[in-house]
């Protein structure tokens, strides 16, 4: 018997119960469903993950000042002025003493209240030094970033992040503007372009640009001293941080290099902070980690869908022993027009085939439908990948021909004597 | 005339086990048909009639002796071989039509060829000129349950015939038929045998063996006696 009629046959036989086939169909359904879905959603996250990590700068590694827990003069810190974090005299140890350190930048940041005209936002001035712009990977949008002059000179001069200089200007050219920050006064010579790190993810290590008016660290030393002065709900606190990050550039974002730089750092800080109001976090650790943790996510995924897909299996094998009890006549009537075994195994086989592909046919129908649902609602990313898509399918046909097997086995050993005389 | 033996069987037994004990429902039996030949088998239940219609249809095995379809011996057959015999040298007709549900007129009728490995085509052609012989023309794309049980028999008679068979069997092809209908379907065997079509029937109808030119009468596995009727 051809191909093409063994098919035809199967698909009358199971189009005949339509109901039971699609019942059994549903674990296969589900399971191939279940399984490419799952798969384009994690990869979207993931490859998003990687992606904001990424942005962070593969050759960089980042120091910040953390406020250690208060802990032994908890009752003294509202008259003390709490003093932690990174120094001057940290990056000056950094660059001379760490090997494979292409540039150490560093950076304080400062809340203050914006303000042009009749505008006014909450935001943070951030000092730092004309390197940020290629450590942090920071484009312009027009204008100018800060010089080494501006620092030299302590001119009042700042770069504006995209989404702050959008509420401060709207229709405005900013550059040129002055604008007040806190109680100065500054020259908006550039605009950054948008970086869309949007809010959390990476833990506030990059995200903050967007909001953010630069200005030369110099600059900040001079205006604002060391102190900062925080008033939350009426209480006023100060604390005295000299910089707030460091970010270390290596000369190269190969593994061994970043490795070494990031012990030489890890000891570095250890010796001279020893509070851990430091830490360090290397956007390629943190990459590593992601690919880890996804690859734990896809074996999870993996156990998951083995087990759905043995679950549907079995259904299958259910309901087609269940027809050959039920088709034994036809099995006789079959073996007496002169079928062989083999007949009646390829033709029980190619229909376990038949309903399983279809399964994971409509099965992949769903796995990409339901990641085009999740992006469209919860503008999630999601990418599905065409190795999902061939695993999944070829999968279902392994199940097909694994649980036919038994059943068609079965039919093909059947007396035909006894098989007709069933009714 | 010099008639061709098409089927014999040789000293043919068929031995069950049941238990402990041995049940010869086929006890050596010698049994030859010849070419055109019109048989019927007679005899009551547990005569030993079906296995034998089981054994000269190659559905079963001698246990002992032979059996030597179109000249050759095929009580040692595998499987396979004998399936194939079946779908060639033989053609069916049973008691309850025994069609496939979910297969159109034609396609039942295609059935046999495609397990002989006929073309598609082919067997498209052979079906439906079958089907026309036996008055089911305006039928060739219904459903078994919506023909009448007379059209049934029919549909599984050019089943029957589709490989050509060397010998065609039936068994109680009348059973389930009223006995108009019964008589249109023996008159359509009386017109295959006309043609030179070998036919052996199973009944225990007097009425339908009377058809035959020869009777064997079974009992307890054996041949009690042969009545000849002169054709």
């Amino acid at each position: 018997m051809t191909g093409r009629r063994l098919v035809s046959l199967a698909w009358k036989s199971l189009w005949m119960h339509r109901l039971r086939s699609l019942l059994t169909l549903s674990g296969i359904i589900l399971g191939v469903g279940s399984v490419v879905a799952m798969l384009a959603i994690g990869e979207g996250a993931s490859q998003e993950a990687e992606e904001r990590f990424r942005k962070l700068g593969t050759s960089n590694l980042l120091l910040a000042s953390v406020k250690p827990p208060e802990s032994e003069d908890a009752g003294e810190s509202r008259s003390r002025i709490l003093r932690y974090g990174l120094l001057r005299k940290d990056l000056e140890g950094i660059l001379e003493t760490i090997p494979d350190v292409k540039r150490a930048v560093p950076r304080r940041d400062i809340p203050v209240k914006a303000r042009f005209g009749v505008r006014e936002i909450a935001t943070k001035v951030m000092g730092t030094t004309a390197d940020y712009a290629q450590v942090a990977n920071l484009r312009l949008a027009s204008g100018r970033f800060l010089t080494p002059a501006d620092g030299h000179a302590r001119k009042p001069v700042c770069v504006l992040g995209d989404s702050i200089a959008r509420k401060l200007f709207q229709s405005v050219d900013p550059v040129g503007q002055d604008i007040r920050a806190g109680k100065h006064y500054y020259r908006v010579v550039g605009l950054l372009s948008e970086r869309g790190e949007g809010t959390g993810g990476t833990g506030g290590l990059g995200g903050e640009s967007d909001n953010a008016v630069f200005i030369p660290l110099e600059t900040m030393r001079e205006r604002h001293g060391d102190r900062i002065r925080h008033v939350t709900s009426g209480t006023r606190s100060y604390e005295n941080v000299q910089l707030h990050r460091i970010t270390v550039e290596a000369i190269s974002g190969e593994e061994h290099v970043i490795a070494r730089v990031g012990a030489a750092l890890r000891s570095f800080v250890k010796a001279r902070h020893p509070k851990g109001d430091v830490r360090i976090t290397v956007p390629q650790e943190l990459i590593r980690q992601a690919k880890e943790s996804k690859r734990i996510f896809t074996i999870v995924l993996a156990c998951i869908a083995a087990i759905s897909l043995l679950v549907g299996g079995i259904g299958i094998m259910n309901i087609m022993l269940a027809t050959v009890v039920e088709r034994t006549r036809e099995i006789g009537i079959r073996r007496a027009l002169g079928a062989r075994r083999a007949n009646i195994v390829s033709q029980f086989l190619a229909e376990t085939v038949l309903l399983s592909v279809t399964g994971g046919i409509i099965g992949l129908g769903l796995g990409v439908l339901v990641p085009m649902l999740v992006t469209w609602l919860a503008g999630m990313n999601t990418v599905i990948t065409p190795f999902s898509l061939i695993l999944a399918f070829s999968i279902s046909g392994l199940v097909g021909i694994v649980f036919g097997l038994y059943p068609a086995a079965r039919a093909a050993d059947l007396d035909p004597v006894e098989a007709l005389r069933r009714e | 005339m010099t008639a061709t033996v098409v089927a014999e069987l040789r000293g043919a037994s068929r031995v069950y086990q049941m238990g402990e004990v041995q049940v010869r429902a086929l006890d050596g039996v010698d049994l030859r048909f010849v070419e055109g030949s019109y048989t019927a088998i007679m005899g009551a239940s547990g005569s030993g009639k079906s296995t034998m219609l089981n054994i000269l249809g190659c559905l079963d095995r001698p246990t002992e002796g032979h059996y030597v379809l179109a000249g050759r011996d095929v009580s040692d057959l595998d499987d396979d071989k004998l399936s194939a015999e079946r779908g060639r040298r033989l053609g069916f007709v049973f008691q309850a039509y025994n069609l496939i549900p979910h297969l159109t007129v034609l396609e039942n009728v295609e059935v046999p060829m495609e397990y002989a490995g006929t073309s598609p085509g082919e067997a498209r052609e052979r079906a439906t000129r079958l089907a026309q012989r036996m008055g089911l023309g305006d039928r060739l794309e219904h459903r078994p349950t919506e023909l009448s049980g007379g059209q049934q028999q029919r549909v599984a008679i050019a089943r029957a015939l589709a490989n050509d068979p060397v010998v065609l069997l039936a068994d109680e092809p009348t059973g389930n038929l009223d006995s108009k209908t019964g008589v249109e379907i023996l008159d359509l065997l009386d017109e295959l045998h006309a043609q030179g079509r070998t036919l052996i029937i199973v009944t225990h109808d007097p009425k339908v063996a009377a058809r035959a030119d020869r009777t064997i009468h079974m009992l307890d596995g054996r041949i009690q006696r042969i009545e000849e009727r002169a054709s």
